[in-house]
């Protein structure tokens, strides 16, 4: 195996979070100690629910942010400052889509004109050039010149979201970080835009990092997924493999939580508790409130993520705690 | 909460300051007060007495600090004109001008909110475009304009009316109508979009899925919503209830605090002008706590942002 | 047994421009009745002109009878009885589905005096009674707040405590977990089952989520730019689908176990409700369409007990086997 494209080596990065003119400040952990790989050529999912910091870690790969502490490294070459020569030439490698293409589209733009603009803003080609790669993109994205005449206005959501898609791909990205790419479109669209992510990822050796609250999506896309919660990554493992046998107690809840047409809901992990508040996180494992199986040590020790066999790692006490280990060993 | 209304009493005393620098800053630096007063011809001593009389010859930032000084003690000076306090010549306009904006308040209380209601309640109806109209014409017609127009019939045409002058309760009529429409109609327009806006959002279905008659969901779930901007413009036409009749004033011949200050301003007569923008910028920035004060008492959601404040 | 709700060509047009095109459906007593589709379709429409809520400018024809009472252009004072009191409903975004000035108490105890004839320390005991029921803890206290200071799920509690303020028949869920996270959703479907359990009361939940719809619901209606195209048994349904759309959006979800295999997108977007294609509504993106699709639309018929398709593929099939049953 080659090196990794992305290497993100336990990027940490909090808010001080102030509540009026006087107010005392609180740190909000929007992410802690987070370590990442992404292989060339293929698909990290992120998953988690609002307040997990997968979108704070998807900026900060980006360089969008820069981490309090730890280090990305992209392409063996750690992150530049922002702003300067190497950072500018590091980012037209690294591209990124967001959930709301209306809002990243200009709207008084015809589309064509905003898929040319990062290959007239990185000086690539004559203007020939730039209009022949124009209508390549669209028809990379499977759409028509016709399209990219109108304005995003005149287009359906998944049809903008394939434009935001050119646009990204315009300056020929190794690396593209996707934050809920699919979410606001309808399902049969949202199969669209997922094979066509594949198929460009497949042409292009696109290596993609994938966020999404969607375990489905995710697990369609994905390689390898790391699931987070609270700011810290609570499981990873090769996708397939991660949602068939769930690991940790949260993993097992999110699984068990995204219902499934010809399956009746018996069973169903519920978890007690209102959704995590990142101002607010629990000592210990931020996730023993919600957890049916916590024990005394999960309120006062914050577990590691330790591999458990296979490609598998879990930060959980009931699963790395020495009693599955003797029992591994027996 | 305390500290919600805190920080917004600084604020407003911050204001006052600025308000008073601006006055101060401008007038100075516009033109020679002992110029203007005695005139190019007057002599040089003449001129020099009255700069030493006023202190105008001290550097700006001592005439500046010493003003400060003299309204923290009460002080606003003396009219350059006839050495009265300004103070009183102020207050004692502030009657006639009050005759005029108070009635007019009440008139586009009245007369612009119940539309603005109705109209957005029957949205697309003839009413509705009816008072769209008269509420656009209101807003674009200056006030020197309409109130030419009404003179031109009511006072001109049909005589029924006085155009100008303070003899009686008929030459307020007049001067009322003219503020009091052009102030129904944006009034008007507030209200319907501030009612539009609310009518469209989800607790408006969710009060008619419960079952809650038409009449009860606009009354205790829409009004108080839409009460919170409508106040926001309510605040300012109290704010403007001492000066904002300088145009109207002017053309009725009303003798009112408006006048008094386009007669100072073209004067030069500092002492008034500065009592008089001192007077606005109290009445401006009271009435701005008022609508800050009431915004708390109609959003909890402020009320609360206060209380973690 | 008669139905508790049936629709009969119901339709809704906005300024000319029909939205919903012919709706048929019925509900019995205590039935969970899922709607599913993808946005446009109409799904949420049908039930906001049911009950008349939607603006005054949609037409609406047609009718919806409750106990076999006409409801659809009843009398405001009637149907001001029937909303919360015969038939809730719940909606999708909770940051907004309640008033942001009013307590919780207020809100609630409104639709309690409308429905239920309550004053008094009756009215507060039963406010804090159905706090309690949906899991609102501290349920005295909490009365007295304001929408802000709930969660998004926590709200979604208190809106499912409103609807049941009035004892319903039906309640109709719009999308009641959409804007809320995966392990909050298990929670409110949770409740609402449990509810729904307990007071023997019908629900139309309405999703674009299939596997939100196929796990709480008996029957499943898919609906099509304002039609429904498949109706049947939920277990029938997602394992053997007949209407090509309905397969398509099947096809359309990513499985969370097994194999993964490309997805079978549906070509194309749904169509401009003002630029309807002739025929049938699914036929310009639809794989198996034929030259006869394009000519008329196919009806709602029903090919087996239970389950019903708007497809002429469909309704060649059958024909087919009713005239080898008649030989």
């Amino acid at each position: 195996m080659s090196a990794p494209l992305v290497e993100v080596a336990a990027i940490s990065r909090s808010y001080a979070m102030r509540s009026g003119m006087f107010g005392r400040s609180t740190a909000v952990h929007a992410v802690d100690g987070v370590s990442l790989m992404i292989p060339r050529g293929e698909t990290l999912g992120l998953v988690g629910e609002s307040g997990s910091g997968k979108s704070t870690t998807g900026r900060i790969v980006l360089g969008l942010e820069p981490p309090d502490s730890g280090e990305v490294r992209f392409d063996g070459k750690s992150m530049a400052a922002p702003a300067t020569v190497s950072w500018r030439v590091q980012r037209a490698r690294m591209q990124m889509i967001f959930q709301d293409p209306l809002g990243a589209l200009d709207r008084r733009l015809p589309v064509a004109a905003q898929i040319r603009e990062p290959l007239d803003i990185h000086g690539l080609g004559t203007p020939a050039e730039r209009e022949a790669r124009v209508r390549e993109l669209l028809r990379a994205v499977e759409l028509t010149p016709a399209h990219g005449a109108r304005y995003p206005g005149a287009l359906s959501g998944g049809q903008r979201q394939r434009i935001v898609l050119a646009r990204a791909l315009a300056t020929k990205p190794d690396f593209l970080v996707c934050d809920e790419p699919v979410s606001a479109l309808d399902v049969s669209i949202q199969a669209q835009v997922v094979n066509l992510l594949a198929d460009l990822q497949a042409q292009l050796s696109l290596t993609l990092l994938f966020i999404s609250h969607d375990l489905r999506v995710v697990r369609q896309i994905s390689n390898v997924v790391a699931v987070m919660y609270l700011g810290r990554i609570v499981e990873i493992g090769s996708a397939d493999d991660l949602f068939a046998r769930p690991e940790h107690p949260y993993t097992q809840a999110l699984v068990s939580a995204s219902p499934a047409p010809g399956r009746r809901s018996a069973g169903r992990i519920v978890l007690a508790g209102d959704p995590p508040n990142p101002a607010a996180r629990p000592g210990g494992c931020a996730f023993h409130p919600r957890c049916p199986r916590a024990i005394a040590r999960c309120a006062s020790e914050v577990p590691m993520l330790s591999a458990v066999g296979g490609n598998r790692q879990v930060a959980c006490h009931l699963v790395t705690g020495p009693q599955v280990q003797r029992k591994d060993a027996a | 909460m305390g500290r919600y209304f805190a920080i917004r009493i600084g604020r407003a005393a911050l204001t006052i300051v600025l308000v008073v620098t601006f006055a101060f800053v401008v007038l100075r630096l516009s033109g020679d007060p002992a110029l203007m007063i005695l005139g190019p011809e007057a002599p040089p001593e003449v001129l020099a007495a009255f700069r030493k009389a006023w202190g105008l010859d001290d550097p700006i930032w001592f005439q500046y600090l010493d003003y400060f000084g003299a309204i923290a003690k009460g002080e606003l000076g003396r009219s350059m004109r006839d050495g009265r306090p300004a103070i009183e010549l102020v207050l004692e306009r502030i009657p006639a001008t009050l005759a005029l904006t108070l009635p007019a308040f009440a008139f586009k209380v009245a007369l612009g909110i119940p539309a603005g209601i109705y109209a957005a309640l029957h949205r697309g109806s003839a009413i509705d475009r009816a008072v769209m109209i008269a509420a656009v014409a209101g807003f674009t017609v200056p006030s020197f304009v309409l109130a030419l127009l009404l003179v031109l019939v009511f006072a001109v045409q049909l005589g029924w009316l006085p155009s100008g002058g303070q003899e009686s309760w008929r030459h307020a009529i007049l001067p009322i109508a003219t503020l009091g429409l052009g102030g129904a109609a944006v009034l008007a327009r507030f209200t319907r979009s501030a009612m539009l806006e609310v009518l469209g959002q989800p607790y408006i279905r969710t009060a008619s899925a419960k079952g809650v008659p038409w009449r009860k969901v606009v009354t205790s779930h829409a009004l108080p919503n839409a009460a919170i901007p409508t106040v926001t413009i309510l605040g300012f036409m109290v704010g403007t209830l001492i000066a904002g009749a300088v145009v109207v004033e002017s053309v009725f011949a009303w003798p009112g605090v408006g006048r008094l200050l386009v007669v100072a301003v073209a004067n030069r007569d500092l002492a008034v002008v500065q009592c008089i923008l001192l007077l606005v910028a109290l009445t401006m920035v009271t009435s701005n706590l008022i609508v800050d004060f009431l915004y708390g008492f109609l959003d909890p959601r402020l009320r609360a942002k206060g209380a973690h404040a | 047994m008669p139905p508790l709700v049936s629709i009969h060509d119901l339709r809704v047009a906005f300024n000319g421009v029909q939205v919903l095109r012919g709706i048929d459906v019925s509900l019995q007593k205590g039935e969970a009745l899922g709607l599913v589709g993808e946005s446009g379709s109409g799904k949420s429409v049908t039930w906001l002109a049911a009950l008349g809520l939607l603006p005054r400018h949609a037409q609406v024809t047609g009718s919806v009878r409750l106990d076999g009472r006409e409801i659809l252009g009843a009398p405001a004072a009637e149907l001001d009885q029937v909303r919360g009191g015969r038939v809730a409903m719940i909606f999708q975004d909770p940051a907004s589905a309640l008033n942001p000035v009013l307590t919780v108490r207020r809100q609630l105890c409104e639709a309690l005096v409308l429905h239920r004839d309550l004053s008094g320390d009756a009215l507060k005991a039963e406010a804090r009674r159905l706090l309690d029921l949906v899991g609102i803890p501290d349920a005295a206290r909490r009365l007295e707040a304001y929408p802000h200071e709930f969660s998004g799920g926590q709200v979604q509690r208190i809106m499912i405590a409103m609807a049941l303020a009035g004892n319903p028949d039906l309640l109709v869920a719009d999308e009641p977990t959409t804007a809320l996270d995966a392990t909050i959703q298990a929670q409110i479907l949770e409740l609402l089952s449990t509810v729904r359990r307990e007071m023997g009361m019908a629900m139309v939940l309405i999703s674009h989520d299939l596997g939100v719809v196929a796990e709480n619901c008996d029957r499943v209606a898919v609906m099509y730019a304002g039609r429904i195209v498949e109706e049947a048994r939920s277990n029938q349904l997602f394992a053997d689908p007949v209407h090509p759309y309905a397969q398509g959006l099947i096809g359309a979800l990513p499985p969370l176990d097994g194999p993964r295999r490309r997805l079978t997108a549906i070509p194309g977007t749904v169509p401009d409700p003002a630029n309807m294609p002739s025929g049938c509504a699914f036929a310009p993106r639809c794989a198996l369409a034929t030259e006869p699709c394009g000519l008329a639309a196919p009806s709602l018929a029903p090919i087996a007990e239970d389950r019903s398709v708007a497809c002429i593929r469909a309704e060649a099939s059958r024909r087919a086997l009713l005239g080898v049953a008649a030989e």
